[in-house]
């Protein structure tokens, strides 16, 4: 994630005047003052809209609070936690469905992203053309991809019509939606069908960094494609890597819209997922003290895997 | 792209931020128009029910000079965030209408004062468009919709299908006989219950069912528990009936959500309610059956209860509102809203005037299943939180869990959350 | 001779690479967007056909009755040009103001010693996880207590609560842990080098900013654009919750204008098919830059 410091750079700093205290003090002040200042604003307004609702939220979490009452919210301190971990059968299977998920997708989606950016920054005409038509998805909102795969994924949609076609007639497809061991599936297909495209213009720009002369020294020493990828690109692809990672794992942890529009966490919870079992609780159910304790516990997830990621990527720098 | 240009576009933008925020907000709390009262539909995306509201408005804001209506529409899928979001900032407005079976909730939480409408025009409402919480009244509604059963006449008749009454419905035996003759005789799913649906369509097309074998979503004589109503064995009975119609491949949950499967005639009956019926009769026409629904043996039931309004609490004009409400409940305003929306209305005079329910007129059965029938769904705070429930129980046993187990969980669900909140008051 | 043989193995190995390399774009072309095709097709259909054509082939194609009618109604039933504005005018505004204050602060915090830089990092990073629903509901109580500047008979007056404003839609959003995060990661790979030569000329920090780093960043911020322009313009949730005003409401939520008792799922299409359309052609206007080679060695004027 550092910088790679060009021979011009380092030529040019290979020289330090040699510089008096009083003046190396005014340079770190000014430093600091520059640096709270160009930072403020962006810190005030997460503080305000980001910091301060995720607080209230903690807090409630701890509380019975319910979205709309004449009764008195009292602390129940851990009651909630317990709760969800002993007496919340839904809870414990969005926990599983959410590991699941992102499982299945984080490899899945930037592999196939990196599959992508691979054949689209290759010199062929309409290059530029393929890589539009791969990010169109990721332009469409999730609420209208979500409700054209419902239809899709009909029985008699256009899914199983496919299947039988290519089959000739071996396999008529199944109930995707209403089949609790497919629903899963189905809803990581067209996740992955969504979001790939933007993760391959993240790849891209990442590979468009490495520069051709790298390539070049490696087929004059004779490398084949797969070993001029595993030498070259895959090296210097590392920080695009950590990159892609962090944001897949968040997001895929986060699944919400695609189970509220298509399967409301069904057939029998095999597609909940903890935000939506969170939001289904907390809004739908009017308890927003359980809800917010639920989406506490989510982010303590999503925090323990995006430090262990973090931890696991780190090193060899 | 940013070199001069970077103060210049900051100090634009902020000013327009600021700029629109000061015009974005409309007079609504401005001391100006004296007796200005705010109303709320959720008939947003809707243009015929929006065409009748206007012209009521603008009929009254005409008849007098003391109070002006001012209208708002949303769309009717974020319709209950908006109103939640305005009351957790005391924004509500002063008309607004409500769902029937959320009113108690809403009452309950403090948002709405007791209608205050004169008796004599309550007693000429159909019951079910009437909203109680506590013997209080606190809605009412301009219409009630209703469920029945779809069928074309010559099916039934190409199949040896006795056709019911509302005398003498089919009995649980007889329908799923019928439903098995279809099946047998061409079509792959014979009947539409409408499962692919979401929300409260749950708890209104089948509660009613529910409570025709004797069940129901709570006990209704103390509203403080469903133990011994839900996990009933009646309606154990019911849900494992349910459960067969799935396995048994009578019904499917696949299709798109309407009654095009109907129109198709993919599908012999269909269980959906008045709102699909214009469609249906313009595409089967004389053809078309509307039947009662089954009798598990308690009677048939149907859902009750649609849109209703109400005033909230906090409304400065509130006699304005009343004002409004009783001039709105004019049986020519009532007619109209069915012929636009074809809805139920809630008076006898209305449905005699208007083109569809009229004694001679095609969707009268709609009319005499919601009289004799409908059961409104349990006036009690703790609603959401049961349908929600109930929802979720059902699509499970559908999907094919264990039914007692599943209802236990849901009673234990709904009677935890009635604790947890004091028995709502009760 | 073995040499020229070597060289025409090569031009065929290579022609063929092209093909297959073809063939599989074209295939994942129609795989992105046959769902696409799918809902353009059906716009120009009436409801019934749509539902009935939904599992063959002729979902696909334009046959039967295949008019603009949907496109018609859909003006009747929603109010398309104001929902466009406000959308345009909401989206503009967050991704103008983000750009500036998300730039800013990554400049700050990559180029910048400051005491409580990697404490400010941190709480950025830890602010990508949270999910927008699950603090919805306290935003909203949160941000009916804001006070807010009102013209009112004339003279400027302090309300309380955001709800029904434009800004209620705008402010929440312009801070973004991602963009800053984004451009924190951009901002390292530009050579200090630079700043050092500018600051021994004397120049202060925020010019260094705006004339050095900005003009070299022109991929991130055009990144940074897309990305905050994306979930900006599909948002709606937040819109239907605080935006009671039907002339203040964006485009997401008109779309719930068509899911009524019967959902007209033609209008649907057609609706969909028309806000698709502005992003796609501001991601079209954005991607050039977007995907633009930087220089990887040395630093360009």
């Amino acid at each position: 994630m550092t910088a790679t410091i060009s021979p011009d750079t380092r030529a040019a700093s290979a020289a330090p005047k040699p510089v008096s205290r009083p003046k190396v003090h005014h340079e770190r002040r000014s430093a600091r003052r520059a640096g709270w200042a160009m930072a403020a604003p962006a810190v005030l307004l997460l503080l305000a809209f980001l910091i301060v609702p995720v607080i209230l939220g903690f807090v409630l979490s701890f509380t019975n609070a319910r979205l709309v009452s004449p009764e008195p919210t009292t602390f129940t301190g851990l009651d909630n936690f317990v709760r969800a971990f002993t007496a919340d059968p839904t809870f414990l299977r969005s926990l599983v469905n959410t590991v699941c998920f992102a499982a299945v997708v984080v490899p899945v989606q930037a592999g196939f992203g990196l599959l992508l950016a691979i054949l689209v920054n290759r010199k062929i005409r309409g290059a530029v053309a393929f890589r539009v038509i791969f990010f169109i998805p990721v332009v469409t909102s999730i609420v209208v991809v979500s409700i054209l795969w419902k239809f899709m994924y009909q029985p008699d949609g256009l899914i199983n019509s496919f299947i039988d076609s290519i089959t000739f007639g071996a396999w008529q497809g199944t109930a995707w939606l209403n089949d609790p061991s497919t629903a899963l599936t189905a809803i990581i297909v067209l996740s992955v069908w969504q979001a790939v495209g933007f993760h391959m213009l993240i790849w891209l720009s990442g590979l468009q960094t490495i520069p051709q002369e790298l390539y070049e020294a490696a087929r004059i020493d004779g490398a084949g494609t797969w070993q001029q990828f595993r030498h070259v690109t895959w090296p210097c692809l590392r920080p695009t890597r950590v990159f892609v990672l962090i944001t897949i794992t968040i997001a895929a942890l986060g699944l919400f819209v695609q189970i509220d529009v298509m399967t409301q966490g069904g057939p029998v919870d095999a597609t909940s997922t903890l935000v939506y079992h969170a939001v289904r609780m907390g809004y739908h159910q009017q308890q927003i003290g359980y809800g917010s304790a639920l989406s506490l516990v989510f982010f303590v997830l999503v925090l323990i895997v995006a430090l262990v990621q973090r931890f696991l990527t780190r090193d060899k720098d | 792209m940013k070199r001069k240009s970077l103060p210049i576009m900051v100090a634009a933008g902020f000013a327009a931020v600021l700029a629109l925020g000061g015009c974005g907000r409309a007079t609504q709390e401005s001391a100006g128009a004296p007796g200005e009262i705010t109303m709320w539909t959720h008939s947003a995306g809707n243009p015929g029910e929006l065409a009748v509201y206007q012209q009521i408005i603008a009929d009254f804001n005409a008849s007098q000079t003391q109070y002006k209506i001012v209208e708002q529409n949303f769309p009717q899928g974020s319709y209950n965030d908006a109103v939640t979001a305005a009351a957790a900032s005391r924004k509500l407005p002063c008309l607004l209408d409500m769902d029937g079976p959320v009113m108690p909730n809403w009452a309950w939480a403090g948002y709405l004062q007791p209608l205050g409408l004169p008796d004599d025009l309550i007693k000429t409402l159909l019951p079910t468009t009437v909203g109680r919480y506590k013997d209080t009244v606190y809605s009412a509604g301009y219409w009630d919709a209703a469920l029945a059963v779809f069928a074309r006449k010559s099916v039934l008749d190409k199949n040896a299908v006795r056709i019911p009454t509302v005398e003498k419905p089919w009995t649980l035996d007889e329908f799923d006989a019928a439903v098995t003759k279809l099946k047998a005789n061409g079509y792959a799913t014979p009947l539409d219950l409408g499962a692919a649906d979401k929300g409260e369509w749950w708890s209104y097309a089948y509660s009613p069912m529910l409570q025709s074998t004797g069940g129901d979503l709570v006990d209704r004589t103390t509203m403080k528990s469903a133990d011994g109503v839900l996990n009933s064995p009646e309606a154990v009975k019911f849900f494992t009936w349910f459960q067969q119609a799935f396995k048994n491949g009578w019904a499917d949950n696949a299709g798109p959500v309407g009654n095009q499967r109907f129109i198709d005639n993919k599908v012999a009956l269909s269980y959906t309610g008045v709102w699909n019926a214009k469609d249906a009769l313009e595409s089967v026409g004389d053809d078309l059956l509307i039947l009662p629904p089954v009798d598990f043996g308690k009677g048939p039931k149907i859902g009750g209860g649609s849109w209703q309004w109400g005033i909230s609490a906090g409304c400065k004009n509130a006699e304005g509102a009343r004002a409004y409400l009783k001039f709105s409940f004019q049986d020519k305003y009532l007619t109209a809203f069915a012929d636009s929306q074809v809805v139920i209305p809630s008076t006898t005079a209305a449905a005699a005037a208007s083109k569809y329910f009229g004694d001679a007129a095609p969707l009268h059965p709609f009319a005499v299943l919601s009289q004799k029938f409908a059961l409104a769904r349990p006036a009690t705070p703790g609603y959401p939180v049961i349908s929600s429930t109930f929802e979720k129980a059902a699509k499970d046993i559908m999907s094919g869990t264990d039914v007692k187990p599943a209802l236990d969980t849901a009673v234990q669900a709904i009677d935890t959350d009635i604790k947890s909140q004091n028995g709502y008051g009760f | 001779m073995t040499i020229h043989k070597g060289r025409i193995d090569e031009r065929v190995l290579r022609r063929r690479r092209r093909v297959w390399t073809y063939l599989v774009l074209v295939g994942l072309a129609v795989f992105f967007l046959f769902p696409l095709v799918f809902m353009f097709v059906s716009s120009l259909k009436p409801d019934g056909r749509i539902l009935s054509d939904v599992g063959g082939w002729r979902a696909f194609l334009p046959v039967g009755d295949i008019s603009f009618d949907n496109y018609a109604e859909v003006f009747d039933r929603v109010p398309v040009g104001r929902f466009l504005l406000n959308s345009v005018l909401v989206t503009v505004a967050i991704v103008a103001a983000g750009l500036v204050v998300n730039s800013m602060a990554g400049f700050a915090i990559s180029r910048l010693r400051w005491t409580g830089r990697g404490v400010v990092l941190s709480v950025v990073i830890a602010t990508l996880i949270v999910p927008f629903e699950t603090i919805a509901v306290p935003m909203v109580y949160w941000v009916s207590q804001l006070p807010t500047l009102l013209f009112q008979n004339g003279q400027l007056v302090y309300d309380f609560g955001w709800l029904d404003t434009y800004q209620v839609q705008i402010v929440p959003f312009i801070a973004n842990g991602f963009s800053v995060f984004l451009f924190t990661q951009y901002f390292s790979s530009i050579p200090t080098a630079l700043d050092e030569a500018a600051r021994i000329d004397g120049a202060g920090w925020f010019t260094i900013y705006r004339k050095i780093a900005v003009p070299l960043s022109g991929p991130a911020f055009a990144t940074v654009a897309i990305l905050t322009f994306l979930p900006a313009w599909n948002q709606y949730l937040w819109p239907s919750m605080v935006v009671q005003d039907e002339k203040l409401r964006p485009v997401m939520v008109g779309m719930q204008y068509f899911f009524q008792d019967n959902t007209a799922w033609g209008e649907v299409m057609a609706y969909t098919s028309m806000i698709t359309l502005p992003v796609l052609v501001v991601f079209l206007a954005f991607q050039r830059a977007f995907v633009s080679s930087v220089a990887a060695s040395g630093v360009k004027e």
